[in-house]
């Protein structure tokens, strides 16, 4: 069947999707969006997290029907989304590096797009909120004190860039 | 496969009558894994996202009648006051991704004894719609679970909602689990007071083929409950009467041994949980923040 939906802001077509296909592989091996890493095909990892209509989703556990019409987020879209100049990174991509929270990275892009959700409802997360919204992101390498770093670099940047805005304004 | 995706209800049950070996699927945390693993190849999917009512609820009346694709994250955010007990479950369901996509319908759809939802409902009383093109039946919760991963619908019959009583009194719920996040139960227990009728339920998840009441022990305590006037002076429960409750909590299990853990185990912690809960709702009930006041 053909698939037709909006990913970070482009209409795309997907033609000869199986039915019982997921949303990750098309994005992966049909759009060219490898960002959002398939691993554990369960939801059990987080690493294939995406926006579907702005809720974070296991992009696995979504049919790709069911994508049909719909708007989807993935990594390949954070920084563009976030008004960052060609080719830099987003506030939150950037944070992650400063942070030292990348190892192995294959979790990044599930954490990164789970962060940005995160960030957008709570702009200032407790410890809590932190740990509550990233509990669906597995990090095999351990490296979640650094994650967590990130997460805090990121909401203070914002915090920032938000009482900047307000200073310059007249 | 085919992709069926109807743009209506009634679209919806004709397809499921046309169709009856269609594989119902809203959020996917369980229909995609199988598909994902190759454990299901079905003839026909049935898209169900598209259907606004499925999403919407209903609690108006002294039920509150819940969509069968209302998300998690939904019941936690809208539905505590009227449904603590299946709020407090639906927190410990999976992920917030997972949150954000599973359903109470995809629950009581999958029907496996794991599920987190069932022993909230149990506890609460409720009735499952299930609707068809032959009509609609309301089907006890208790009724609706009939062996492991089995339930009472019809094939050509969807769930449409869940009627599910609102609370009049103290509800919790508690899970074992190897983590906070992301488990599936080792056993799970709700309990629920009902101060109107004066009875107490329960349910017991993962811990027999089915989600199962611990009636004996809910006759048990109503039972001790009248006796020590105890509705009315709102007074302290003893010790023997909540380790009968735990005994009789643990008696009601049929558990068997598998990777999550041992029937033994189960039976214990089933007990153990049951004790507590009783705590903290009794402890509610007499006025008191029971949870985190004192841990059994």
């Amino acid at each position: 069947m053909r698939v037709t939906f909006t990913v970070n802001g482009r209409v795309h077509e997907a033609d000869d999707v199986w039915e019982g296909e997921s949303l990750l592989y098309v994005l992966r091996e049909r759009l060219g969006l490898p960002g959002s890493k398939n691993a554990c095909e369960q939801g059990e990892c987080g690493s294939c997290t995406v926006r579907l209509d702005d809720v974070p989703v296991c992009a696995c556990l979504v049919a790709a029907g069911q994508a049909e019409g719909r708007e989807v987020v993935t990594v390949e879209g954070l920084a563009e989304r976030s008004g960052a100049p060609g080719g830099r990174l987003s506030p939150v991509q950037q944070a992650f590096v400063d942070a030292g929270a990348v190892q192995c990275g294959f979790c990044t892009p599930g954490l990164l797009v789970a962060t940005d959700e995160l960030l957008e409802r709570h702009p200032d997360p407790s410890d809590a909120d932190i740990r509550e919204a990233l509990s669906g992101n597995l990090c095999r390498c351990t490296g979640y004190e650094k994650i967590l770093d990130a997460v805090r670099l990121a909401a203070a940047r914002g915090g920032e860039t938000a009482r900047d805005g307000e200073a310059a304004r007249p | 496969m085919d992709f069926l995706r109807p743009a209506s209800w009634a679209e919806a049950l004709a397809a499921k009558a046309e169709h009856p070996s269609a594989v119902p699927l809203a959020g996917g945390t369980d229909v995609m894994v199988e598909i994902n693993f190759d454990h299901r190849r079905p003839e026909y999917l049935l898209d169900l996202q598209r259907i606004g009512e499925l999403h919407t609820w209903d609690a108006d009346g002294p039920d509150v009648r819940l969509g069968a694709a209302v998300p998690y994250t939904r019941i936690i955010d809208h539905l505590a006051d009227e449904l603590p007990g299946l709020a407090l479950a639906a927190r410990t369901v999976g992920s917030p991704q997972i949150r954000n996509r599973g359903s109470v319908g995809g629950n009581l759809g999958a029907a496996s004894p794991a599920g987190d939802s069932h022993p909230a409902l149990l506890a609460a009383g409720a009735e499952v719609e299930a609707e068809s093109v032959r009509g609609t039946r309301l089907i006890p919760v208790e009724e609706f679970y009939t062996g492991v991963k089995r339930n009472a619908l019809a094939p050509d019959e969807l769930i449409r909602a869940v009627r599910i009583r609102k609370a009049t009194g103290p509800q919790q719920f508690s899970k074992v689990g190897t983590r906070n996040a992301m488990v599936i139960a080792v056993c799970a227990f709700g309990i629920a007071l009902h101060p109107g009728s004066r009875t107490v339920r329960t349910g017991i998840g993962s811990a027999a083929p089915t989600p199962v009441r611990a009636r004996a022990a809910e006759e048990f305590l109503a039972a001790a409950l009248d006796d020590g006037r105890l509705w009315d002076t709102r007074g302290p429960l003893g010790p023997a009467v909540a380790g009968e409750f735990a005994e009789l909590a643990s008696g009601a299990c049929n558990p068997i041994d598998d990777v999550r853990g041992s029937a033994a185990y189960r039976r214990r912690a089933v007990g153990v949980m049951a004790r507590r809960t009783l705590g903290w709702v009794w402890g509610a009930y007499r006025g008191n923040e029971g949870r985190g006041a004192a841990c059994a």
